[in-house]
């Protein structure tokens, strides 16, 4: 494996069985993602996006081929490892925000360091991504009394609030207006150019994508 | 921030959650009415006994010793015959007659009974003059509303109530011996004796000399037969306890198990939200417990006070009926039962929650 890389994906192949028929969503992906990279990943629904976003931050065992994280190996780990790498290694950030509703947006990002094991105060480097993020005098609001895109903002917060080497992010961008998602876009940028936040991002919007330093295109379950 | 999150997700459906309380606390409402009702009843008949001054109980053979007297088969000759033992002052029979539920009317001799007690302490009125006349307890009078003058049937009777006296003597309803024998079609026959002996602390060696002289004869002292009323040596109460403690622990046990599995239904989401950002099984099922326990221990501190309610209600509306106590020492008891009643029904919930798929749950609308 390339010394350089924080993403490192070969021959990944990824077989969902529905009844008795195989559903090949991945078909042989090959990926290298160098750190401080923001990269997105584009292509047409049912194309295996998603699927390659669930492999990549262990929400989902790989069929075959080897998926590296930061050095680890992701395609023989047990669920348990999985789950561990969730804590520190990757940070989510998907469609539908998926804050949890009974707490403050606040305390949505600090269960997410309790739940690392990590003291639940933000320290000076978080602070300034809050800043960053604009969302300081929402966070002890609950989720419902927020906008979309201060919810995903919210959501930002909480993919970094551990420090992950790598933001995954599933259509970021697909609930909000043009507006927000400018914003949200933005952030996004802003973090990778000034924190070196590696991000990779999962889009069918090439608008979106252009704002990444480098597109890669997913097809049937490949990528051109 | 476990604690927040279990709080914060007990106050996001506030019905949910009162009616879970609700349900194990009249949970332990039931089993700590019945402990107490059962504990209340039986010390009030001990006190009953004791109220009659005597110091041994003679019951017929074949009787045991706490099993009702729904006959009267012994002979009214027995007294004397036991007044003529050694150290026995006093011998004297009572007739006991069975009403519906946990009343009887009681037969005595009151010239001898007075003697034997120091006698009824009257409140109103005074001791029977005709075989149709009646004495009745306080409580009983209160809750039938009955007056000295009043008239009353029972057994296919008509008694008049000649007195009303301080609870705590031997039984609540009194008539003259002679009268229940004759009403009753039991001339001449007892249901017990009761002796009082020369010096009380060598009762025991009294009731074997007796035992030994007179066998089959149930003999006791009273302060045995006291000791016996006591849930545990009542095994028909003490299974009664243990039908009503399951029923309560079942129920407590559905109700929790349906509303943890459908907070369980209604968060999969945050379960998968849980799980994406990095939470463990045991954490996700740590989450869910911490919500049970609370409902559990809130429900058996809701429950304890709604004992005070039935007590208050037993006394007040019911006033005859059973005598409630608040036995302490069944408070951990019955939250212990509420707890774990509670925890089981946490379980399917709780694997049920730590199964599900991350991705799935997080596309569950
Ligand atoms: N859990 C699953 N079980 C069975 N098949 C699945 C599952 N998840 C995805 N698939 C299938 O795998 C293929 C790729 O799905 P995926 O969700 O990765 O696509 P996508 O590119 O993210 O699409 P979209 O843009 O609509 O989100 C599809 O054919 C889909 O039906
Ligand atoms: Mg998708």
């Amino acid at each position: 494996m390339s010394e350089t890389s924080i993403i490192e994906v070969r021959d990944l192949t990824k077989t969902y069985r529905v009844g008795d028929v195989d559903v090949e969503a991945l078909r042989g992906v090959n990926l290298d993602v160098t750190p401080g990279e923001f990269i997105a990943v584009v292509g047409s629904s049912g194309s295996g996006k998603s699927t390659l976003f669930n492999i990549l931050g262990g929400l989902t065992p790989p069929t075959g081929g080897s998926v590296h994280i930061n050095g680890k190996d992701l395609s023989h780990m047990s669920n348990a490892e999985r789950t561990n790498l969730r804590k520190d290694t990757v940070g989510f950030v998907f469609q539908k925000y998926n804050l949890l509703p009974t707490l403050s947006a606040e305390d949505n990002i600090r269960i997410v360091r309790y739940i690392a094991g990590h003291a639940t105060d933000f320290d000076p480097h978080f602070k300034e991504i809050l800043s960053l993020l604009g969302i300081e005098d929402r966070l002890k609001h609950k989720p419902r009394a927020l906008s979309g895109g201060q919810q995903q903002r919210v959501a930002i917060a909480r993919a970094l609030v551990n420090g992950p080497a790598i933001l995954l992010a599933d259509e970021p961008t697909g609930n909000l207006d043009s507006k927000n998602s400018t914003a949200v876009l933005n952030l996004l940028r802003d973090l990778n150019q000034r924190l070196g936040q590696t991000i990779l991002m999962i889009t069918h919007d090439e608008q979106a994508a252009a704002f990444a330093h480098r597109k890669v295109h997913m097809h049937d379950g490949q990528l051109i | 921030m476990l604690n927040k999150l279990t709080f914060a997700n007990l106050a996001h459906r506030p019905v949910r959650t009162i009616l879970s309380i609700l349900a194990i606390a009249v949970e332990v409402t039931m089993i700590l009415t019945l402990v107490g009702v059962s504990n209340g009843t039986l010390h009030e008949s001990a006190r009953r006994a004791r109220g009659t001054g005597a110091d041994i109980l003679v019951r017929p053979p074949g009787s045991s010793a706490l099993s009702s007297l729904s006959s009267a088969p012994m002979s009214d000759k027995l007294p004397a015959i036991l007044a003529a033992e050694p150290h026995i002052t006093l011998a004297t029979g009572t007739m006991v007659q069975p009403l519906e539920l946990f009343d009887t009317i009681t037969g005595l001799d009151m010239d001898q009974f007075a003697t034997m007690s120091g006698g009824f302490r009257f409140l109103k009125g005074g001791l029977p003059v005709l075989d149709t006349d009646m004495i009745v307890d306080e409580p009983y009078a209160r809750e039938k509303h009955l007056q000295v003058g009043s008239t009353l049937t029972l057994i296919t009777h008509e008694w008049h109530i000649s007195g009303i006296y301080e609870p705590g003597k031997l039984a609540r309803i009194c008539v003259k011996l002679s009268a229940l024998q004759r009403f009753t079609g039991n001339p001449g026959r007892l249901s017990q004796v009761y002796l009082k002996v020369d010096d009380p602390s060598h009762a025991q060696a009294i009731v074997d000399a007796l035992r030994a002289k007179y066998p089959g004869y149930q003999i006791y002292t009273l302060e045995y037969f006291t000791s016996l009323l006591s849930v545990n040596s009542l095994g028909l109460l003490r299974n009664f306890t243990y039908v009503v403690i399951g029923i309560a622990m079942i129920v407590g046990f559905i109700v929790v198990f349906m509303a943890m599995y459908t907070a369980v239904l209604e968060r999969t989401r945050e379960i998968g939200i849980l799980k994406a950002v990095g939470s463990s099984s045991s954490l996700i099922l740590n989450m869910l417990l911490r919500e049970t326990l609370l409902l559990a221990v809130i429900g058996t501190v809701v429950g304890i006070l709604l004992t005070y309610g039935t007590q208050w209600l037993m006394l007040h509306v019911v006033p005859n009926s059973l005598t409630q106590e608040t036995v302490y020492a069944w408070w951990p008891i019955a939250g212990a039962i509420a707890i774990a009643g509670a925890m089981i029904g946490a379980i399917i919930p709780g694997i049920k929650a730590v199964q599900q798929d991350a991705t799935e749950a997080l596309s569950y609308e």
